[in-house]
């Protein structure tokens, strides 16, 4: 049998921890119960069951328990803050303010917004990825009613000036809204002075199941939503469905774990991703994509100038890693992340994201670096373009023929 | 997305890599395709007395799919004269790679590469053009004037 592909794709999914998996067993056999089942045992075991998870949950992000909804993962809470939120208060305004880089979730739950007549802004970043303070403030207006921002870019791992955006929202009556789904167990989060007033969370980019999210829905001060899912009121009627305790229990070990290990688990992944930086930026045209201050320690972003991505990833076909090219998108577009940076298309097409986890080991690390290194190598060899580099031609003044 | 198994061995051993002197005036130079599109193809024939392509030289900027039909066009020119080569047809390329639609860009680019390289080479042996109707036109490459 060949040996299982090296895993640097955390950002994509995680396993689920074996303590987070041990738990969650007993939940789908013995303990089978409906925590909305009032009237026996097996509903209050389940639910007591989903009230620790929900405390679990709560404290990584400095929440109160009663202020975290279940949902059935990060996507599910990006709808529901958004669509939400600007339902309830669509009386007081229309206007929305988002960026360029957000995850696809927030994108299009504001363009279906955008058809339903309501206006958005969508913020560029700076060239780090970052966003300008100013820009944002500007783009506030009387009838702004929510603003969405990521904590943790999913592709190039920067981090958000969250507190300093929140205050400014807070002074102006603008809901903010945050998805972290990239940001738990990386991040300190605390919402007990963060000013955000709903956070949107998700298990498997934690170690935890696939299936189950959470979105964070302030209390003080209050925050109002529609509901999208309806039914039998569960959630305090923002999100109705039976709970899956199985999954919940799951998000509730995952998130205690993140907690426990946030220091030690941050060291290592970045240890191991400054290893695997060193040794990739030997070879000659690699450009980081995203600011390296403000960032995750386990993400690294890279443009293999003169090299296809997908044809890198075909080359080390024994590493799992994304790549921001058109080629491995149905699309045939490009990252819009690497866009919105202004980062040229053939530098978005050379993109690789590699992203370090709890199980990832140095040896791995090492062998990643000598693959990537000989591919890199190979494929400049074939590269007409690498010819031309060489022979100091700027690329930048040919003229190609579009197709 | 799974590869066929004649991309693989095109992507993992490609042959007729290289270039030739583009100056000469038995060599015909194709060049196809933009950066910024994720491909660009470069096909260079060696054309003897007789119009035979005697030899083919590629590099490509691309996916596994795009080095695959320009090596696999290296392969066919070979032995054809001019005219022959133009017959080879970008559905023949996809056929024989088994490439999925949405790859068939590349077997496109691999027959503009070859038009290219055969009007380059009619070119300096004094043709006068021929346009072909739709066909991607060839990449002018040349130093911005500085």
């Amino acid at each position: 049998m060949m040996p299982r592909p090296i895993y640097l794709d955390y950002s994509a999914t995680t396993p689920v921890d074996p303590r987070v998996l041990a738990k969650m067993i007993p939940w789908l056999s013995e303990n089978f119960g409906n925590p909305a089942s009032r009237s026996h045992a097996y509903g209050w075991a389940a639910e007591e069951a989903v009230e620790i998870a929900r405390e679990q949950v709560a404290s990584l992000i400095g929440a109160d328990p009663r202020e975290i909804v279940w949902t059935s993962g990060a996507t599910e809470s990006n709808n529901l803050a958004i669509k939400g939120a600007a339902r309830f208060h669509s009386a007081r305004g229309k206007h929305l303010i988002t960026v360029k880089t957000e995850h696809k979730s927030v994108l299009d739950t504001c363009r279906e917004l955008e058809r339903d007549g309501f206006e958005i802004t969508w913020l560029d970043v700076q060239e780090n990825g970052l966003i300008d303070f100013d820009v944002f403030a500007a783009a506030i207006r009387p009838d702004t009613i929510l603003a969405s921002v990521m904590l943790v870019n999913n592709e190039i791992g920067v981090i958000q000036d969250i507190a300093r955006l929140g205050t400014l929202c807070r002074e102006k009556g603008v809901i903010f809204h945050v998805d972290a789904a990239q940001a738990t167990g990386k991040v300190a989060i605390d919402l007990a002075s963060l000013p955000v007033d709903m956070m949107s969370l998700s298990a498997h980019k934690t170690y935890g199941p696939k299936g189950i999210g959470a979105l964070y829905v302030s209390r003080k001060p209050r925050v109002r939503i529609d509901a999208l899912i309806h039914g039998g009121g569960h959630e305090r009627g923002m999100r109705s469905g039976t709970l899956p305790t199985h999954q919940i229990v799951g998000m509730g070990e995952a998130y205690w774990i993140a907690r426990e290990n946030m220091g030690a688990d941050n060291e290592r992944a970045r240890w191991l991703r400054d290893r695997l930086m060193q040794g990739l930026m030997k070879l000659d045209q690699v450009f980081v994509n995203g600011d390296m201050d403000q960032r995750v320690p386990h993400n690294l972003n890279l443009s293999f100038n003169f090299v296809e991505g997908e044809s890198l990833l075909m080359g080390i076909k024994d590493v799992a890693v994304s790549s921001g090219s058109a080629c491995t998108s149905a699309s045939l577009e490009p990252s819009y992340v690497l866009r919105a940076l202004g980062r040229s298309d053939e530098l978005a097409h050379s993109s690789i994201r590699f992203s370090i986890g709890r199980f990832t080991t140095q040896d791995e690390i090492d062998a990643v670096i000598e693959k990537i290194s000989a591919s890199v190598s190979k494929l400049r060899e074939l590269s007409p373009l690498w010819d031309m580099h060489r022979d100091g031609i700027d690329l930048s003044t040919v003229q190609w023929a579009a197709h | 997305m799974a590869y066929s198994d004649k991309v693989l061995d095109h992507y993992d051993n490609p042959r007729n890599v290289g270039s030739m002197s583009a100056g000469d005036d038995d060599v015909g130079t194709g060049m196809v395709g933009a950066p910024a599109c994720g491909d660009v193809m470069k096909l260079q024939i060696k054309v003897n007395a007789e119009g035979i392509i005697e030899d083919a030289k590629f590099k490509t900027y691309g996916c596994g799919s795009a080095i695959a039909s320009s090596s696999l066009v290296t392969e066919w020119v070979k032995g054809k004269s001019l005219a022959e080569a133009l017959e080879i047809k970008n559905t023949a390329i996809a056929e024989e790679l088994a490439l999925p639609p949405v790859k068939i860009h590349c077997s496109i680019l691999a027959e503009d590469a070859i038009k290219a390289a055969v009007a380059d080479y009619r070119a300096k042996q004094g043709f006068v053009e021929e346009t072909e109707s739709g066909a991607c036109p060839a990449v002018v490459v040349e130093k911005a004037a500085a």
